[in-house]
């Protein structure tokens, strides 16, 4: 530090070592600290399911044994794997087209207060409606294939979307945008430099929603007509009686929401680490 | 040091025949009102407003919460139209937000995504100033208000004179001739508040810029300004303006004990007195 920074206090020092990382030893008891809680209790209820199995207290063609569900993952993981793409590819792509179309339509709403005003109660609509409900007429407008299964994940996932983006965007501090006037910025630069980045953590939140709903879209239009993904599967086995493929199913399809999930968080912890290492800040100077 | 050490005629101000038009003064409000109109009622903020700042003066506005204090400040930074009146900046009609000005408020209201320094530099470019020139005013600002060391910080990392010192150094990078602020040392500490306002007091002097400081504290106001604007509650007008009578080079304690200092606040204690009892 140079010889001009007397005035500053050095107790204020300590503030800024952030350059300093923790090692990866820290990292990973920081982990283990964290999350031993919830690992925990997901083993606790395992270990309850495989309890109530193994002691035959349901039949087991209701609860199949986790013996018999891990049988079922391995042995016919290629079927299993094949069906799992293609509601991944479906969530996938219905929550992109969401991301987009949700982002866009915030960004218009909150500059053209016309356009609010028309689309708003459409959009409340849209989202009242369930999709549930219309998912067999989509079916029936676009067949059996993926289209149908898309357009559903993208109508269940644009609400978050849009929703967190106005809301982002609107929260700006008045004063910021007050402050960038008197700097001559264009409403572009404003927008750039200081109302995109300042929504983004609104938008996050809203995107960890979205996605695991996406999931959800997905399925449900598999349910009403499909031939090929994890709600067809699920559907397949529920006809046969065969509960071990049909728990297979919901474990596999959990799963993907859950690595969605995490994906967007790294996404997020990527894109804005300022937010994240902020949040960690206010962790752990609290007890 | 370019600037005048003595007072300027400090009774004029009121009737506004000082100067006339297209004269030195930096900033000139000429019987301006606002009103804003809520649901059922019209609200006059302001009324019966005129000032007159000269170049390079240090102007401080001390008076009761909700005078209009800092709306005063947004009709000279054109963020707020007057219902009535006239506001002049630099010479010039104010009509829309002005970009000759550096406005400082009492919360930083830094980007928290940016460092320190890319916070100063957010003036630069969005001004599209010339890399190289922005960089190298930058520096000068941050070694002239202490923040060196601090310059990769984030805002969440500084402590909230770090902060403010940063929020300065962003009004000021553009050589602003008019320096406008709202309370920007309101949401600190006693300490860290005289040490700000002893490195306000240096930077205007090094700067020579016209300062509008906007406070609640009168001793702060006798401190740094030639003049204290005393204001009166809704609607807001101006009670007085004292001339403080110090030389523009202050130490702080010395100053503190000196007679025209204690007359001035004495007197404004007074007034904001006889102002809170009347209302």
């Amino acid at each position: 530090m140079s010889q001009s920074a007397i005035k500053a206090p050095p107790a204020q020092v300590a503030g800024v070592d952030r350059r300093n990382s923790p090692s990866a030893g820290e990292r990973t008891s920081r982990l283990l600290k964290q999350s031993w809680r919830p690992a925990a209790l997901l083993l606790a209820c395992f270990a309850a399911w495989w309890v109530i199995a193994a002691a035959e207290l349901v039949e087991p063609y209701l609860v199949p044994s986790p013996g018999a569900t891990l049988d079922v993952l391995t042995g016919k993981a290629d079927y299993i794997w094949q069906h799992t793409w293609v509601t991944t590819y479906e969530t996938l792509l219905g929550f992109l087209i969401a991301v987009v179309v949700g982002v866009f339509a915030a960004v218009v709403m909150v500059y053209s207060a016309t356009v609010e005003k028309t689309l708003y109660p459409i959009l409340l609509f849209a989202q009242v409606v369930p999709k549930i409900a219309i998912a067999p007429l989509f079916v029936v407008w676009l067949g059996f294939g993926i289209a149908p299964k898309i357009l559903i994940a993208v109508l269940i996932a644009f609400f978050p979307v849009v929703i967190s983006m106005v809301t982002g965007l609107k929260a700006v501090d008045p004063e910021m945008l007050q402050l960038s006037s008197t700097m001559g910025a264009s409403p572009w630069q404003t927008f750039v430099k200081i109302r995109m980045p300042a929504s983004l953590p609104h938008l996050f939140s809203g995107l960890k929603v979205a996605v695991t709903l996406a999931v959800t879209g997905a399925v449900v239009g598999e349910f009403v007509g499909a031939n090929e993904g994890l709600g067809y599967v699920i559907l397949q086995a529920n006809g046969n009686l065969d509960t071990p493929m049909l728990f297979a199913g919901l474990l596999v399809m959990s799963l993907i929401g859950v690595v969605l999930f995490v994906l967007v968080e790294i996404a997020e912890k990527l894109l804005l680490p300022w937010h994240a290492s902020r949040r960690e800040t206010g962790v752990t100077t609290t007890y | 040091m370019p600037r005048n050490t003595t007072v300027q005629e400090p009774e004029v101000t009121k009737d506004g025949q000082s100067s006339g038009p297209g004269s030195t003064a930096a900033v000139g409000i000429k019987d301006v009102a606002v009103r804003f109109r809520t649901k059922n009622r019209d609200v006059t903020a302001l009324t019966d407003i005129d000032l007159e700042v000269p170049m390079g003066q240090f102007v401080a506005i001390v008076g009761p919460s909700g005078c209009g204090k800092s709306t005063l400040l947004k009709l000279v930074a054109g963020l707020l139209k007057p219902s009535a009146g006239d506001v002049l900046l630099n010479g010039e009609r104010v009509q829309g937000a002005r970009h000759d000005i550096g406005y400082v408020f009492q919360r930083a209201a830094l980007l928290e995504w940016r460092s320190a320094r890319r916070n100063i530099l957010l003036q630069a470019e969005m001004r599209k100033m010339p890399a190289e020139l922005g960089r190298r005013r930058a520096d000068e600002l941050i070694a002239m208000t202490g923040l060196s060391g601090f310059e990769d910080a984030l805002p969440h990392e500084l402590s909230g004179g770090m902060q403010q010192r940063v929020a300065l150094c962003r009004a000021l990078l553009h050589e602003p001739p008019v320096l406008l602020m709202d309370e920007p040392f309101g949401a600190l500490d006693a300490l860290t508040r005289e040490q700000m306002n002893t490195e306000l007091n240096r930077i205007w002097r090094e700067t020579g810029t016209t300062v509008l400081l906007v406070t609640h504290s009168i001793s702060e106001a006798c401190y740094l300004a030639d003049q204290v604007v005393v204001m009166s509650p809704r609607p807001g007008t101006i009670t007085e303006i004292i001339d403080v009578g110090l030389p523009p080079e202050r130490d702080y304690t010395e100053t503190m004990g000196r007679p025209e200092f204690q007359e001035a606040t004495t007197h404004i204690r007074g007034l904001l007195g006889a102002v809170s009892a009347a209302d």
